[in-house]
């Protein structure tokens, strides 16, 4: 039976399952937002007396429509923006303590469209702050070339112009510069969002990669909640207005907005995107129906009593469907099955994946196929729909649990 | 005869190839005045449209100035300050500067004040003092406009320069100034071709520096 996983696991990528226990071993709190207010000279306030406490070594995710405030938040973080009221701590100290340019180095900070210098090479964009804290030309670039691989990028792209870059590989390179001087924390304003919705995708996947072998202290700010779902161990939604709205992980986020505004923003499918924090592991499958294509009639046969068969080639990978009296042993017709959809990987994917594949297959039925995408066994939209109220079930009693009742 | 005779029976004149009113001579006062008007110039226009155009500032101050000083009519200027200050470099150069500072002011303030502001916000977020911000990462992307104002600034001084003749001083003009008082219309042309040519030495050279100095990945995108 499907358990629930721990809140701040992401459910897309659940084959990084290590990087769920190295998020965990957290800390602390590393920055502390403290009653932070920002007006300006013309009276509007950016951000009302907000407070946050980031933890280490995860992602918060700043999130909410334009204007409330969130790359204000952001930018008072390393004082691109000085707060009006309030501090804000790193590890305990006033961040108004040291000497900006000090603070400013310890933080990398990645902005939409990169920002990357175009009078220099990719490399040399990258060696940036090491070269700023004095460090030899060489070693800033040995660095950098190491960085590049990091992110995913070309060494033959070391001499490139940003120029010759498309914008996914120019925010890559944003990314390995923010990174160079291995700083403990990284701003991250919008970066995927001048970026298509496949590039964005593939970026999000390597920053969750990056960030499980560096453990950073990563400080995200989108308008889009999907990315703030995916990507945050904790999302604050801000309101308006410079307001915290909710901060919470995303699991609790989608089975319990505090408010109209928060559920608004979520969006009409928040208990669909909800299952996606659900394993589809323990899903009981059903292996009757999955005949190889080659089968004899009594295999036919013993299959029978299921509504429709999968058939499968000869190495077990999913054909199509098909009603068992359309099915003649020695005779099936390829041509003639229904298509069986999107399957889903029990170990790895969620309870969101297998519904979805339930919902696109003609039959019902949800194929369920192991890592080389040989058939394991089918699931039916009710066997589902009780793993869904199970899981809801268990969460629900956690939640009493934990509030003494 | 014609425009070219005139040239081809000046320069094949070796007369005007030495002496003091040799062509070398004469070539030689040309571009030293030119130099030294540019160097005044930028010495004032760049620093001032560096910082104005960084903190993108005082743009209306600027253009203000800036037609103030297209408007001043060089030789009236020159005439000016010859009855001011009297004989001597000086009356020569202020015109000449007061003609050069404007191109190279306003480009320079436009180059940098159009500077994509991303890296900058990237720079100083990366903790980059702003003396560096300025120099490393706005002026080496303004680099082509900046020396496009210079170009502007040098050429129109080349031309210009043929006026320090007239308050009795040498260099190229002297041909002309001369040639026109003397009805020898062969000097004249002989002097305007020289002039011709210096200013296209000067586009060469600018396309030079140029070359050398702005980034590929700049002039690229640029």
């Amino acid at each position: 039976m499907p358990a629930e996983l721990p809140e701040h696991s992401r459910s897309r990528l659940f084959p990084q399952q290590a990087r769920i226990g190295r998020t965990r071993r957290a800390r602390g709190v590393l920055i502390r937002i403290d009653s932070v207010t920002k007006r300006y000279p013309d009276g509007t306030v950016a951000v009302d007396r907000l407070s946050l406490e980031i933890p280490d070594r995860s992602v918060t995710v700043l999130v909410g429509p334009s204007g409330c405030g969130k790359t204000t938040t952001l930018r008072m973080i390393n004082r691109m923006v000085e707060p009006s009221e309030g501090s804000i701590l790193l590890d305990g100290q006033d961040i108004r303590q040291q000497p900006v340019n000090t603070l400013r180095r310890s933080m990398g900070y990645v902005i939409q469209n990169a920002g990357l210098f175009q009078h220099r090479t990719i490399l040399d964009n990258i060696a940036t702050v090491p070269r700023l804290l004095g460090r030899p030309k060489r070693e800033a670039r040995a660095r950098a070339a190491e960085l590049m691989e990091r992110v995913g990028l070309d060494a033959a792209l070391a001499k490139r112009y940003p120029y010759q870059l498309s914008g996914g590989q120019q925010q890559r390179v944003g990314v390995a510069r923010a990174l160079a001087a291995d700083p403990p924390v990284l701003l991250m304003d919008e970066p995927f969002s001048a970026v298509d919705p496949v590039v964005r995708k593939g970026l999000q996947d390597e920053l969750l990669r990056i960030q499980d072998e560096l453990g950073k202290t990563i400080v995200f700010v989108t308008h889009d909640i999907d990315e703030a779902i995916k990507l945050g161990t904790k999302v604050a939604v801000l309101r308006t207005g410079g307001r915290l709205a909710q901060f919470a992980p995303p699991a609790e986020l989608l089975s319990a907005p505090a408010d109209a505004f928060v559920e608004d923003f979520l969006g009409a499918d928040r208990g669909i995107r909800r299952l996606s924090f659900f394993p589809a592991a323990g899903l009981e499958l059903q292996t009757a129906p999955v005949v190889p294509i080659d089968a004899d009639a009594g295999r036919l046969a013993s299959g029978a009593a299921a509504p429709y068969l999968l058939v499968t080639d000869a190495d077990g990978r999913p054909l199509g469907w098909s009603e068992p009296d359309r099915l003649t042993a020695g005779a099936v017709d390829r041509e003639r099955l229904l298509d069986f959809g999107r399957p889903f990987v029990p170990d790895t994917d969620s309870l969101r994946t297998a519904l979805d594949g339930a919902v696109l297959s003609p039959t019902g039925w949800a194929v369920a196929v192991d890592g080389e995408g040989r058939a394991v066994g089918v699931v039916s939209q009710q066997v589902i729909g009780e793993a869904i109220r199970d899981a809801h079930g268990r969460v629900a009693a956690r939640a009493d649990a934990k509030a003494g009742r | 005869m014609n425009v070219l005779d005139f040239a081809r029976a000046f320069f094949s004149d070796g007369a005007h190839w030495h002496g003091y009113d040799g062509i070398p001579t004469r070539f030689g006062e040309h571009v030293r005045y030119s130099l030294e008007a540019l160097l005044i110039a930028a010495a004032i226009g760049l620093p001032v449209g560096l910082v104005t155009g960084h903190y993108g500032r005082g743009g209306n101050a600027l253009a203000f100035l800036a037609t103030a000083g297209r408007a001043l009519p060089s030789f009236g200027l020159l005439v000016l300050m010859f009855i001011w200050i009297g004989f001597g470099l000086l009356p020569v150069m202020i015109p000449l500067v007061v003609l050069a500072v404007p191109p190279i002011l306003v480009t320079t303030y436009e180059a940098v004040r159009s500077v994509d502001p991303s890296p900058v916000d990237a720079a100083r977020g990366m903790g980059m003092p702003e003396a560096r911000v300025l120099f490393q990462v706005e002026v080496p992307v303004a680099l082509p406009l900046i020396l496009s104002g210079l170009r502007t600034a040098a050429i129109q001084i080349v031309s210009t320069a043929t006026i320090a003749a007239y308050v009795s001083l040498g260099g190229i003009g002297r041909y002309i100034i001369d040639g026109l008082y003397q009805k020898d219309y062969e000097k004249v042309v002989g002097g305007a071709t020289l002039v011709a040519g210096l200013a296209l030495v000067t586009l060469a050279l600018f396309w030079a520096v140029s070359r050398l100095t702005v980034s590929p990945g700049v002039r690229r995108s640029g």
